[in-house]
């Protein structure tokens, strides 16, 4: 990562404008309230199909467009670069003696750098959008796609009215949007030319369709006698019936209303005000949308209707904003539209931010995997350029047990002192030489496969493997111990595979697809040896490989044959919690007499909940065994921890924590509860850091000695 | 149908107010001009696009009655009003919308540029949702067709809600059961 990157994180954390902003505006549940009644799962179900089967028509789309919009005396252009939409508006602007142009929002325009070109050749044009006419007053780009300004405060703003309009201001928000009001009509009445973009662009009858809540494209639509609307490809749809479904969820994906204030569906010239129709000139930009059509895996971003929502949501966009988190298009999204529409090496620093924990995806109306893109995009960078030496190395040493608990222990009591410089860095979550915050967790002295053989089970029918992960392997031991003392109780008898290893999670992340199949090949063997009712995980992460990456990153990575393999090994994991669930529903665990009601407090790691859908099971489990679960506020919010991400991006890491564990500490429930030792160790570490009395513990822990002997064991 | 149109379109920041008859709509317009002053002078004019409401009506004589009041729609005169007066086609009741065939320029300016817009609407040309409308408005008859929910809003700044940025403050929607009948 490049110094000036991290320099600019650091920056963005120190202002809390844009995170103030979007906590009180609470996304979240106004969101939920708009969509109240209809059934989003199904109507993004609907938009996903309508535009990925227009992504998959782009070129018919457009030329069907073409057509219609013709017929109707519209004209229309299709344009492959952004040379190419650049130098067909200038040459209209220069026919038609165009000096001054208004234009309403359009993220086309921005994409291409419209306005400098044209202020080059002497043209002015004004952003008559409220947000993007201060971040073009304060020489900026947008720093959310649909909330422009969102990262200045109104003491900005006015200071930026003031130096326009040469006159004192006040920051009172209301006189600041009527000041905009005046300044503003009267460029939208002395424009030659107005610009926007569309929100949708219909092929079947060639209409543009604008969606904006100030009224401004209207103005710009209406009031000069030219109209040029720059619509990039991945905004047609098929036919008119098709727009109804985006326009009931975008309003409320994008600012949680019902609907915008305005809609307009433009089909063709209509008349000016001195009786002359409108010169409507519609251009259709490609800029590799078709190439990125023709991805298999990147087709899906065409899916995007810019609602912006993904950033609303996104932990690590509230905290830094989206001058660090994307360009031009931001977030999670923007990175990935970035790397098509620039160049894959450009967002280079902006993959890493993702932490992968899915709040996006679970969110977004287009039905996009954002996370699981920006993976594919670390992925092609990783494969295109290699890794880097280091952290190669490091991803392999993960493989062989012996030798990686070895320089674990030896790095953590401080034997190798390079190590913390060197490849340690790379090695997932379990060290780094941040300890602002958070204290490290100690390498146990002895890993879980030794502590294993010495503990004394009955011999049982039931029989399960447990697939216990780095983290309990090496750090936490005792999670894995309690997790077979648990089971034991059901009378399960709990097998440990020996050839076991990394579940390859760390290397997907960095983008090693093909050492992460190796991981996952590795594994495959061991597992399935043994004729076992379950395969047991207590680490949220090994659940996402086990439960479902495996099978797709050996089929992406060429391995087909072992695809059936890992798919019934899917089909066979649970997490602990789930399995301990279930035993109480069986009555094969029982609550122990006289056990006190302790209270504890869950954190859905990002992997349980949004990867593997596993939350109820956890609360019901500990309720069963004798919890009192008080809800924490973003129950289900990162905690920063994201395998390595916590060494990686350090300080966003931590920023993130800070919030956790206030919200944690908020329910003064005696402990914090998480099914995933990477959340444990980061929250724990917190905690302890803050000398707090809660304690941070593994379901398994918690539950050790509160059920039953069980009779029929053998 | 009503109800829930008047529910939710009072809910996105409209006055909505019903009458039988187009003489009473009529009446209440023409006072809520003068309540509003109304007059013959930049700043305050109020321009009415053409409607069924004024069909058989001498629009010279209403000039008269509250001076100020214009039936030619100018870019001028528009940008000088307080009040422009327009028609809508469609209301949709689960979003509180208003839908109009604005391809007639005077519908754009007298509903874009003054501060209170007056929505003429027939009381019966209510649909239950956006699909419903686009069984009843389609772009292959109407070149302009413009969906108006609420007054023109922004919360660029801050994310603080703030009302009438480019567009009008007020929507007042006046709701006509007379009206209905004599729409296409
Ligand atoms: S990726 Fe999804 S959530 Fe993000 S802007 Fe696009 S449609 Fe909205
Ligand atoms: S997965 Fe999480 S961190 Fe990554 S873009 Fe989505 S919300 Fe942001």
């Amino acid at each position: 990562m490049k110094k000036g990157f991290t320099q600019s994180i650091h920056n963005a954390l120190g202002n809390q404008n844009l995170g103030g902003i979007l906590d009180r505006w609470n996304y979240p549940v106004t969101r939920a309230k708009a969509y109240e009644g209809i059934d989003f799962e199904a109507l993004r179900t609907q938009i996903a199909e309508i535009k990925g089967s227009a992504a998959g028509h782009l070129n018919e789309l457009a030329e069907q467009f073409k057509k219609a919009a013709e017929a109707r005396g519209a004209k229309v252009f299709r344009a492959n670069s952004p040379q190419a939409v650049k130098d067909y508006i200038l040459e209209l602007c220069l026919e038609k003696g165009v000096k001054k142009v208004v234009k309403s929002k359009s993220m086309a325009s921005e994409e291409i750098h419209l306005n400098k070109d044209l202020a080059k050749h002497g043209i002015q044009a004004d952003e008559t959008d409220l947000g993007e006419w201060i971040v073009q007053l304060a020489h900026q780009t947008p720093s959310h796609m649909v909330m422009p300004a969102l990262h200045l405060t109104k003491e900005e703003v006015s200071d930026l009215f003031s130096k326009e309009t040469q006159q004192p201001l006040s920051n009172d928000i209301q006189e600041l949007v009527k000041v905009a009001r005046k300044a503003l009509r009267g460029k939208y009445f002395a424009a030659d030319l107005g610009i926007t973009g569309a929100n949708i662009a219909i092929a079947e009858t060639g209409t543009l369709v604008i969606v904006t809540n100030e009224g401004n494209a209207r103005m710009v639509t209406t009031l000069p006698k030219i109209h040029v609307a720059i619509v990039g490809l991945e905004k047609l749809v098929a036919n008119y019936v098709d727009a109804a479904p985006i326009l009931t969820a975008l309003p409320k994906s994008a600012t949680s209303q019902l609907i915008t204030s305005y809609v307009s569906m433009i089909t063709g010239p209509v008349q000016n005000d001195d009786g002359t129709m409108k010169d409507l000139h519609i251009i259709l930009m490609d800029n590799k949308r078709t190439e990125m059509a023709k991805d298999p895996e990147f087709k899906e971003a065409l899916q995007c209707i810019r609602c912006a929502s993904c950033l609303n949501v996104c932990p690590v966009y509230r905290l830094v904003g989206g001058h660090v988190f994307g360009h031009i298009y931001t977030g999670g999204i923007g990175t990935i539209l970035t790397a098509w529409f620039n160049e894959l090496k450009t967002t280079e620093d902006i993959q890493g931010l993702c932490i992968g924990c899915g709040k996006c995806k679970e969110i977004c109306p287009g039905k996009i995997d954002i996370p699981g893109l920006i993976l594919q995009l670390r992925r092609r960078l990783a494969t295109k350029q290699g890794l880097p030496f280091i952290q190669k190395t490091a991803l392999q040493i993960i493989n062989n047990r012996r030798v990686f608990h070895a320089m674990l222990r030896a790095a953590s009591l401080g034997q190798i002192p390079f190590a913390k410089e060197g490849f340690i860095r790379h090695l997932p979550m379990f060290l780094s030489n941040l300890s602002e915050f958070r204290s490290l967790p100690t390498i146990a002295p002895a890993p879980f496969r030794d502590l294993f053989k010495k503990i004394r089970q009955p011999k049982c029918k039931t029989k399960v493997a447990f697939f216990s992960g780095c983290a309990i392997e090496f750090v936490f031991p005792k999670i894995g111990v309690a997790l077979v003392k648990v089971l034991n109780k059901a009378g399960i008898e709990v097998l440990f595979p020996e050839g076991q290893s990394c579940c390859g999670i760390p290397h997907w992340g960095s983008g090693a697809f093909d050492m992460a199949a190796l991981a996952a090949a590795h594994n495959l063997k061991p597992l399935m040896a043994e004729d076992v009712k379950y395969v047991v995980v207590a680490c949220a992460t090994c659940a996402t490989a086990l439960k479902k990456e495996w099978p797709h990153i050996l089929k992406a990575e060429g391995m087909e044959n072992l695809v059936p393999v890992a798919e019934k090994l899917a089909s066979k994991t649970v997490m602990f919690t789930e399995l301990v669930d279930k035993l109480i529903a069986e009555k094969r665990l029982t609550l122990k007499d006289g056990q006190k009601l302790q209270s504890v407090t869950y954190h859905d790691s990002c992997h349980a909940k949004r990867h593997v859908g596993i939350f109820k099971e956890p609360r019901a489990a500990l309720a069963g065994a004798g919890f009192e679960v008080k809800e924490m506020i973003e129950c289900d919010t990162c905690c920063g921890m994201g395998g390595s991400y916590t060494v990686k991006q350090p300080e966003l890491s931590m920023s993130m924590l800070k919030r956790k564990l206030d919200n944690v500490e908020q329910t003064g429930a005696e402990f914090l509860c998480a099914e995933c030792p990477g959340c444990l160790i980061q929250i724990g570490g917190g905690l302890d850091k803050r000398g707090s009395k809660m304690k941070a513990k593994h379901p398994a822990e918690l539950m050790v000695d509160r059920f039953k002997d069980n009779p029929d064991q053998d | 149908m009503f109800e829930a149109f008047k529910a939710k379109a009072e809910g996105a920041g409209c006055q909505v107010v019903r009458f039988a008859t187009r003489a009473e709509a009529l009446d209440f317009i023409l006072q809520f001009m003068r309540d509003e002053g109304v007059a013959d002078a930049p700043g305050t004019y109020a321009v009415w696009a053409d409607s069924p409401l004024l069909k058989g009506i001498d629009t010279k004589v209403l000039e008269a009655k509250v001076p100020g009041l214009k039936f030619t729609v100018t870019r001028q005169l528009a940008k000088d009003a307080k009040i422009g007066v327009t028609q809508m086609e469609w209301g949709i009741a689960n979003t509180g919308t208003l839908a109009q065939d604005s391809s007639a320029v005077e519908q754009r300016l007298a509903s874009a540029l003054t501060w209170v817009h007056i929505a003429l609407v027939g009381t019966d040309n209510l649909v239950p949702d956006l699909p419903a409308l686009m069984t009843k408005m389609h772009p292959s008859k109407n070149g302009y067709i413009a969906l108006i929910t609420g007054p023109s809003r922004t919360a660029d700044i801050e994310r603080v809600l703030a009302i009438g940025v480019h567009g009008p403050e007020r929507l007042v929607i006046v709701c006509v059961d007379e009206l209905g009948r004599m729409n296409p």
